[in-house]
Parts: structure tokens; sequence; C-alpha cells
């Protein structure tokens, strides 16, 4: 979104006057989610989006599909499985050897197709880089709107329309996006900003199967190899329980031992600001916020962070939130569950410390 | 070889303030910069000048001071500069953008062949990655995005091989030219400008193109007009009703405030005791 519709062009006042779909659009039915997999296992944001389409399309009072592509066989079959468990009607079946690895012209066309062919209202992505690279190819196929990192979706009941709201500026504000006279409505969310469901393993659906239809010879694109990541030293910060973070609040990147050794004390993994990630205390990995990880730890003890919108929204979903600064007016305080104002330097080692014992007594008690 | 990079010139949301009152932004005084993922893109085609010979034109739309941005791009190399501008641009979304882009691209491969097209991989104030996917499509192009690397680059036969990132992993992908590519963060780092180049770019004819030049002759497809997204408002974000408890307790010592937190907490979520336990098992 350029900045210039800020700035130079008068906001349309969508709702103002009373809204007319263009007809030609009214067929457009259904709230559709893509299921994004690799290497066999479904990437867990297409399942937070099933939860959050299951809402949008009980508003609408319209089916709930998923969108399955990837080689033929049993292990993409399974897919659709799943999606019904997290809450689909039906599923949208697209098998071909072509598809075994993503790759953007043949996911493209695929996608496209099937909208094409079976019209949703509603198109969800995960934001991750298949689905951005996905989402935008699609829309500028189909010239319709995406809007990208959505933190929350509601229906306007009022038009039927998608009112997706999504961070700006950097954080600083948030601003709500509709798609009104285009079909589909395009969104992408990112991992872990809409919380995972309860899947129902007795729920079934039915699949409805579609052809690629393309050749090999036309796909320019090849994937000579796949190197997977070597997950033990990567940090997995959207799936941890516990997690300590260290801001510009902890002065220099030798204090940040300090984050490290409470971090080891309760199994918690170890995050930053991107301030912190940008000067090199800490690899990009582990950088929470809007620009980095959204996570939804159990406990997240931040120290020296002032609790900036741009990092807030990556954590503020944390079920327990513990904020140690020395400024009493540090908006962190505004929306953690606990703070102590002090110096993070001197309260670290103690809360370490405080941890230790607690988990020593928890010990003998097993 | 011609290698087009569109850069985009951003405020720097790092130092963008919420006005405490009026909840509006406020612009004065935040510095334009250019988009800090552009210059990933821009560096990549640089060294793939150095490496293979060739030009790189860098293009922009925006308002007339995005120009600072683009002799920005000059000072660090870059050949030719063009600046797309034109009022009509204005309430452009990502759609609308791509589209502009295309167009203009479309114009100096017409006058240049263009073997290679880079954007950044988002930008900080718009965050969507769309553009680049956009122009891309409009163009036929391949479309490579979240590269980490360009391992090799035949210009004989036309073919590229790159990493590129995948969720779990890296993709080793080969593709033909033409294609666009966005580089991810932190894959190299920016060159310094030299002085030659610092001069050239303060005396360097930038070229304006209006709609006209750029090529454009269906304004339905741009400014507001070419836009399905609408901001519907803007908003601050409401803070949470129930501030934190402060840890208060008389003696102030780090011992007494941790061991009274911890008590208060697990007093009031006895589970956080369990998973605390289960993460250290």
């Amino acid at each position: 979104m350029s900045e210039e519709t800020e700035k130079d062009a008068p906001k349309k006042p969508a709702g103002r006057r009373k809204f007319e779909l263009d007809p030609r659009l009214a067929s457009y039915k259904g709230v559709w989610v893509f299921v994004e997999h690799e290497r066999g296992v479904a990437h867990t944001v297409s399942w937070e989006l099933m939860g959050e389409g299951r809402k949008l399309a009980d508003t609408l009072g319209v089916p709930l599909a998923g969108v399955v592509m990837g080689a033929p066989g049993i292990q993409t079959r399974r897919f659709c499985e799943e999606a019904f468990h997290y809450g689909a009607d039906l599923c949208y079946l697209m098998e071909d050897p072509l598809m075994a690895d993503y790759r953007n012209q043949p996911f493209t066309k695929g996608l496209t197709d099937l909208v094409n062919a079976y019209q949703p209202e509603i198109l969800l992505l995960g934001a991750t880089t298949l689905g951005r690279d996905l989402a935008g190819s699609v829309a500028t196929t189909l010239q319709t709107g995406l809007t990208a990192d959505c933190t929350e979706l509601n229906i306007d009941l009022e038009n039927r329309s998608l009112a997706a709201t999504r961070p700006t500026f950097g954080g600083s504000l948030l601003c709500t996006i509709v798609t009104l006279n285009y079909r589909p409505q395009m969104a992408t969310v990112r991992p872990r900003v809409m919380s995972l469901p309860k899947p129902d393993p007795t729920r079934t659906g039915s699949i409805v199967e579609h052809t690629l239809g393309m050749t090999e010879s036309e796909i320019v694109t090849k994937v000579l190899e796949y190197i997977p990541d070597n997950l033990q030293d990567k940090p997995q910060l959207p799936f941890a329980d516990i997690i300590v973070a260290g801001g510009r609040g902890m002065k220099r990147p030798e204090n940040f031992q300090l984050i490290w050794d409470l971090a080891k004390v309760l199994g918690a993994e170890v995050g930053a600001t991107r301030p912190v990630v940008q000067a090199g205390w800490v690899e990009l990995d582990r950088q929470v916020g809007q620009s980095g990880k959204t996570v939804r730890p159990k406990l997240y003890i931040a120290a020296g962070i002032s609790g900036a919108i741009q990092h807030r929204v990556g954590m503020d979903a944390s079920d327990v939130i513990i904020a140690i600064n020395s400024d009493p007016n540090a908006p962190i305080f505004d929306f953690a569950t606990y703070g102590i104002v002090g110096n993070a330097m001197t309260i670290l080692p103690a809360l370490t410390e405080a941890f230790r014992q607690q988990l020593a007594t928890l010990k003998v008690a097993v | 070889m011609h290698i087009v990079v569109c850069i985009k010139q951003v405020p720097d949301s790092a130092q963008i303030r919420v006005h405490p009152v009026t909840n509006t932004i406020m612009r004065q005084g935040v510095p334009a910069i250019v988009n800090p993922y552009d210059l990933f893109s821009l560096e990549a085609a640089l060294r793939l000048k150095d490496e293979y010979g060739g030009r790189v034109t860098v293009l922009s739309m925006g308002p007339p001071q995005a120009e600072a941005a683009l002799r920005k791009a000059i000072s660090f190399g870059a050949d030719d500069a063009i600046l797309v501008t034109d009022r009509a641009f204005a309430g452009s979304d990502t759609l609308a953008t791509s589209f502009a882009l295309a167009s203009a691209i479309q114009k100096i491969h017409e006058d240049m062949p263009v073997d290679i097209v880079f954007a950044g991989k988002q930008t900080i104030d718009g965050d969507t990655a769309q553009v680049g996917p956009g122009i891309a499509k409009r163009m036929d192009l391949q479309l490579l995005t979240y590269v980490s690397s360009i391992t090799d680059l035949d210009l004989e036969n036309r073919e590229i091989t790159l990493h590129r990132r995948a969720e779990g992993g890296v993709q080793v992908l080969k593709t033909r030219l033409p294609c666009l590519i966005t580089m991810l963060e932190g894959t190299n780092e920016m060159r310094f400008a030299t002085l030659p180049n610092i001069f050239r770019a303060a005396r360097y004819p930038l070229k304006l193109w209006d709609k006209d030049a750029a090529g454009i002759t269906d304004v339905s497809k741009i400014g507001l007009k070419g836009s399905p997204t609408i901001v519907s408002k803007v908003f601050a974000p409401q803070p949470k009703t129930i501030p934190a408890e402060i840890i208060d307790c008389e003696s102030k010592q780090p011992k007494d405030l941790a061991v009274t937190l911890l008590a208060k907490m697990f007093t009031r979520f006895p589970n956080l005791h369990e998973d605390i336990a289960k993460a250290n098992a």
C-alpha cells in the first residue's frame, strides 16, 4: 500500500453511501483457505486460518473450503482430512506430480483456475515465503485486492465484505482495508497471529478434484535440490511456550548474557526486538515483532523493552507477560501482566536465581 | 546485460511517532530513506554487473522528492535512473503500482532489452511484498522471491541458478531469463559510495517520466481508480484496559522483588509451574 494513499488521496467513504456490489460478482460465494504444506507436514498457519475462516464463513452463512495442491497420493489427500478436522466443509484438491515442490508458475495457474471455476468471495493464505510469493501472483492475475499481514479479519455485514485490519507505518497505527468491488477478497495472515483451533477428528467433508493441466516443459523454473534447515541450530520461537526477550534497555551486547542465563534456567527460547537484532546482538530468527516472528507463549519475559507497537503486535497474545524496565512510563506497562520498574541488569540475575530455587523445589516435590 | 532495479523512497518508519492527542502520524522531520530492503536487491544487481558487465537502471514510482532515493542509488553505482511521477498515480495500491512500474519497465525494455528485474522484498511503510510479484506476473517474468544467493548466471544460455528461502529449508532453483528477483535481507552488505559516483549522482540528469512517458494509456488501471483495496479507516491500537500489576515491596531489593513476583504469579497462574517444568524436562 503506497504512502500516497494516506497523503494525497481522499479516502473513499466506504459505508457512507449505499454500496452496490457489481452484479457480476454476486455469484462469488464461500471462504477459502489455502492449505500450505512442505515435506509432508501442513504449516500450522493453514489451520490457524481455517479456524478464522470458520468464523467468517459462519457469519456470512457460506461454506468454508480448504485448497490442497500437491503431488498425487495419500500424503496430499491426508491434508484434506486434516482440513475437515479443523473446520472445512469441503476441499478443492489438485494433484499433479508437477506440484511436488512449490513453484510459482504451476501453483499460480492452479489456484487461479480453481478461483475462476468455483468463485470464492474470500481467499486466505498464510503470510509465509510461499504464501506471499503465491498470493501476489494470484491477486495480480485475478486483478483483485490483496491485503497483507492482517492482524484481524471481520465481516462488515452491511455489505458482506471482508474488513481486514493490519498495522501501518511500521506498526505505529492500524488500518482497516476493504476490497469492495473486486472478488475474491484476498488476505494473508502471519503465522501465530490467529490462534490454533482444536481439531475435531470426527468431522468430515467432501472433496472436489480439479486438474492442473500443465506439462513440465511449460514450467520454466526447475527445482534442483532442497536443503533442509538444521533444526538443532535454529531457534523455534513461534511455538515456544516460554520466551525471555531483551531490548535496547539492555544497554550493551554483553548484558544479553543475562537473558541467556534466565532462558537456560526456564528452558526458554531467547527473543529480541528489531533494534537489537539490527545491531547484531542476536540472529534475525530471534526477532519478535511486526517484521519478525509472532509468538504466543505461556510466559513472556521482556527485559529492557519499551513495548512499542512494532514489538507489541508480535507478542501481546502471550498468556503472562513480565516486563522489566527502568522507565515507569514505558508503554509495555500498559499491557503486561506484571511489571517491575528497575534495572534489568540487577533484576534478571535475581529472577534467574528465584526461578532456579522454585524449580528445585518442584523437582523435590515430584 | 541490462538489469532494472525497482526502489522506493519511504519515511523511516522506525522514527515515526503518533501524535498523542490527535492520533495522527507526525510526518514532520521524519527522514526519507531508500527502502532498506531495496538496498539488498540493488547490491545484488551491482555485484552481477561487476562480474558480468552491463548496465543497471534504477526505477522508482513516487512524488518528486523521491529523486533523492534515485540519486542515492546512482552514488552506489547504478548507471541510469528514472523517476515515474505523476499526480495520476496518487492513491495507488499495490495492484495499481505494479501496473505502472510494469509499463515503465516495458518502455525501458523497448529501448534496451532487460534481462533481470530486481525489487525489494517488501517496503517498510506498506510491508505487503506484493509489488515485485505483481510486476513479474504482468511482464511474464519468472518470479523468484526470498532469494538468499545467486549461485550461477549463464548469460549465453540465459539461465540463472539461485537459492530461495522456504519455511523449513532452502530451494535450489534454476530458471530462464528474464526473471524478477527479490533478495532476502542480510544476504549482502551495501558497498560504499565512491567519490566519483557521488559526484556523478549529484550531476546526473534524472529522467522524469509522467504516465504518458511510462507508456500508460489505460488510466483506469492507475491511482485510486486502479486500486481494488481501499483504506476505510486508520486508528491507533487500543491499549489493553488492564495495566500491569507493578511489583512493589518494601525493600526494593532485586532478590525480594523477584521472590514477590514469583509468589504472586504462581498463586494466580498455578499451571505456569507445570509449563516451566515441562519446558525444562
